[in-house]
């Protein structure tokens, strides 16, 4: 269980997160909505524990740990995934050692032993097989030349093969067309279990027609204003974003 | 097969030290007094029980020294070098000479253990080269302070005709070969430190491969700096005759010091006809202290003749240690048709400086060179490439593609670039590419978000920078390659 109280933040000496309170239990798909400067991909550096993100109030407890002392591979390791907006390109670097390097790194933290290459290839190759990808992207380095899609499909699989207890998925919607961003949800939602918790962030109302939450929060200057099921994101699609004191920007 | 950069599982085994190869061996040695003057050269050719000529042409080369000046126009900055200040000749004791490895000083055998070198699974690996997805078996020269201590596969490659010793043997039982090739490459009178290295060259290797020949192993010879205020000088002369093929590989270690130690190697390779000679390097000398207090003064003059048609020079280096380097290994294209390549990582951390780069000179028609230069620069250290492509009247068709790249972690370093073109031939065609870049907090960031530790995650960027080089580099020797590249950046970032 994720527990985020009080969470105040701050960027560049300004504060963004004015107090976020939110809880999310195993299995359960929150999003979270709002207009741009709200806050969202703020939260979700703060959770990732990007530098340069400030905590000055405020705590996040997961599954009893407090996260906000942990380094980011150690959140990573922990679990915590974060599904960028921009994934980064690493040029020369191959998805396969990459995600390599990642798992292993993961499971020494876990105190697992570490996979070997035969191993590492029989598993990722289930995983995009699962996921319905071409090996092809594996063998590229990572990310570079990647069109949006793949880029967010990279994300994906990523997640696949990370296996995450908590994902993040920032504006994973942004930078797709409809076709893309049908597959890129059908692969997240194939990831979907009782285990997992996900928070979507999103500033449309269209990414939640294909990954259905079970709550809808409303972050609008630095605060979680409204929560509510499902139907909520319609409303806010309807409305826009005016009655919660934000100017809506597209 | 290309290496991969899987670097990072490699990388963590070895971290744990600061320096691995940071220690030294007790060996009791024979030193010649300090200083450096006729009688020293004398006495180091005495030592070697040397024919005449040798120590003519060694005199020969100390009276040109001494009216020789350091060139000063390298990006360095180094106190004076006390050339008088220094032991010239050091060799371990020996009993009457190791006739096979059970007759060699323990202590060095540990030593080379210690740097993973197993001479005795060297001779068993022999037994199974070749087949698919085993490592190809490696031939050690190994050449401790300045004497060559053991040679392996001798026998086997006695078979083929291909003679590779210590070049002080070679000048006893082959003096013909080197005779006509030591200093035809890089003449006695060529520059200082070379210049110096002709006066006082202790040893190093010597290779020959027969008309015809494909050497089926890898050579190899591993470099230690063993005596305190020893300078190293060593020679290395490969020469492929008309048709050969040999791949060699030069690995270098030394133990921690914090007195400044001088290396002003040469290596001359000579390509006859339809030759080709592949040179590979691993240097990973100890660098100096985080705050730039010792290591190695790495001067080292390597040059390569492409004599034949179709001939072919490449060397491929990876440049990891020294406090100083200053290198430009390059080719002379003689021969029509003959190939000229430079692939070259150079990292520099802390208060390492580095000029380094190649020199390609075109004379033959339709000669080709390319460069690939990948330059990493971290901590305060500064790095140059400095490179020559000069294309000669005669060179009808040649060809030159230039690619360097320069990568930044921090903003306390500096990398830079110094081309340098000539071209007088309208038909020669020559490109240069250049870019510089940093590692950025996004992509350091992406990697630990997926549990990648910050100093695994440059390991993993800068391999991926360099993969172009690297795969070059013969399989095991990648390997090593890429731990060197870790351990190098220790500690350049957070």
């Amino acid at each position: 269980m994720i527990e985020i109280k009080n969470l105040h933040a701050t960027v560049d000496g300004k504060e963004i997160l004015k107090g976020v309170d939110l809880t999310i239990r195993p299995g359960e798909v929150h999003a979270i909505m709002g207009p741009n400067g709200a806050g969202k991909s703020t939260m979700s550096y703060v959770l990732a524990g990007r530098d340069g993100y400030e905590v000055t109030e405020g705590s996040v407890t997961y599954y009893g740990k407090d996260l906000l002392a942990m380094e980011p591979e150690e959140r990573a390791a922990e679990g915590v995934f974060l599904a960028f907006q921009y994934p980064v390109e690493i040029p020369g670097v191959g998805n396969t050692t990459f995600l390599k390097t990642a798992i292993n790194a993961i499971r020494k933290h876990r105190g697992e032993k570490e996979l070997d290459a035969m191993q590492f290839l029989k598993l990722i190759r289930a995983k995009t097989k699962a996921l319905g990808m071409s090996d092809e992207m594996l063998k590229r380095a990572v990310n570079v030349g990647f069109s949006g899609g793949e880029k967010k499909r990279n994300e994906t699989l990523q997640m696949a093969v990370l296996e995450p207890k908590f994902a993040i998925l920032d504006e994973t919607d942004s930078g797709l067309d409809i076709d893309a961003l049908k597959i890129v949800a059908e692969g997240v939602n194939a990831l979907r279990s009782p285990e997992r918790s996900m928070l979507v962030i999103t500033h449309y109302q269209r990414l939640l027609d294909y990954i259905v939450p079970d709550y809808v929060h409303v972050l609008a200057a630095g605060r979680i204003v409204k929560s509510g099921g499902k139907e909520l994101a319609l409303e806010l699609e309807k409305n826009g974003y005016r009655d919660f004191g934000a100017s809506e920007a597209a | 097969m290309a290496a991969q950069p899987e670097t990072v599982e490699q990388v963590r085994a070895v971290t744990e030290q600061k320096y691995k190869y940071g220690f030294t061996t007790d060996i009791e040695a024979d030193v010649a007094p300090k200083g450096l003057n006729e009688d020293i050269v004398r006495f180091i050719s005495a030592k070697k029980e040397e024919p005449e000529w040798l120590l003519e042409w060694r005199l020969k080369a100390f009276r040109v020294w001494q009216t020789m000046e350091e060139p000063q126009w390298a990006a360095v900055s180094f106190p004076p070098i006390d050339y008088q200040d220094a032991h010239y000749y050091a060799a371990p004791k020996k009993k009457a000479g190791p006739k096979s490895l059970d007759e060699v000083d323990p202590e060095l055998l540990k030593t080379y253990e210690k740097l993973g070198i197993p001479l005795r699974e060297q001779e068993i690996l022999a037994g199974v080269e070749g087949s698919e997805g085993k490592s190809p078996a490696i031939a050690v020269d190994a050449v401790f302070d300045s004497v060559s201590v053991a040679t392996t596969f001798k026998a086997k490659l006695e078979e083929m005709g291909i003679i590779f010793c210590a070049i002080s043997e070679a000048v006893q039982k082959h003096p013909e070969l080197v005779k006509k090739y030591l200093g035809s490459v890089v003449p006695y009178t060529d520059n200082y430190y070379a210049t110096l290295n002709c006066a006082v060259f202790t040893d190093g290797s010597f290779v020959y491969i027969p008309k015809g020949v494909r050497c089926p192993m890898e050579l190899s010879t591993y470099f230690r700096i063993n005596q305190a205020n020893t300078g190293q000088f060593e020679r290395t002369l490969i020469i492929a005759d008309e048709g050969a093929y040999v791949s060699y590989l030069e690995g270098c270690t030394a133990p921690q010091r914090d007195e400044n130690q001088l290396h002003a190697a040469v290596v001359e390779l000579v390509a006859m006809d339809d030759a080709t000679i592949k040179y590979s390097t691993v240097q990973n000398w100890y660098p100096g202290n985080a705050e730039g207090v010792g290591g190695i003064y790495n001067f080292v003059t390597k040059r390569g003749a492409c004599r034949g048609r179709n001939s072919k020079i490449s060397w491929t280096q990876v440049e990891t240690g020294s406090a100083i380097t200053w290198k430009y290994p390059s080719c002379i294209l003689q021969g029509d048709n003959s190939v000229g390549e430079f692939y070259s990582v150079a990292i520099t951390n802390n208060f390492q400086q580095a000029d380094t780069g190649t020199k390609m000179i075109h004379i033959g028609k339709n000669t080709r060179s390319t460069i690939v230069s990948k330059g990493i620069s971290a901590g305060k250290a500064q790095q140059t490439y400095r490179g020559l492509v000069k294309i000669l009247p005669k060179a009808e068709g040649a060809r030159n593609h230039t690619q360097c790249d320069s990568l930044l972690i921090g903003d306390k370093c500096g990398a830079h670039t110094v081309p340098y073109i000539e071209s007088r031939n309208r038909s020669a065609r020559i490109e240069h590419e250049a870019t510089t870049a940093k590692i950025s907090e996004d992509q350091l960031f992406y990697c630990r978000q997926r549990g990648i530790s910050e100093e695994d995650a440059v390991s993993l960027i800068v391999n991926g920078f360099c993969k172009e080089v690297l795969k070059e580099l013969p399989m095991e020797f990648a390997v090593e390659a890429q731990k060197l590249v870790g351990i190098s950046l220790e500690g350049s970032v957070g």
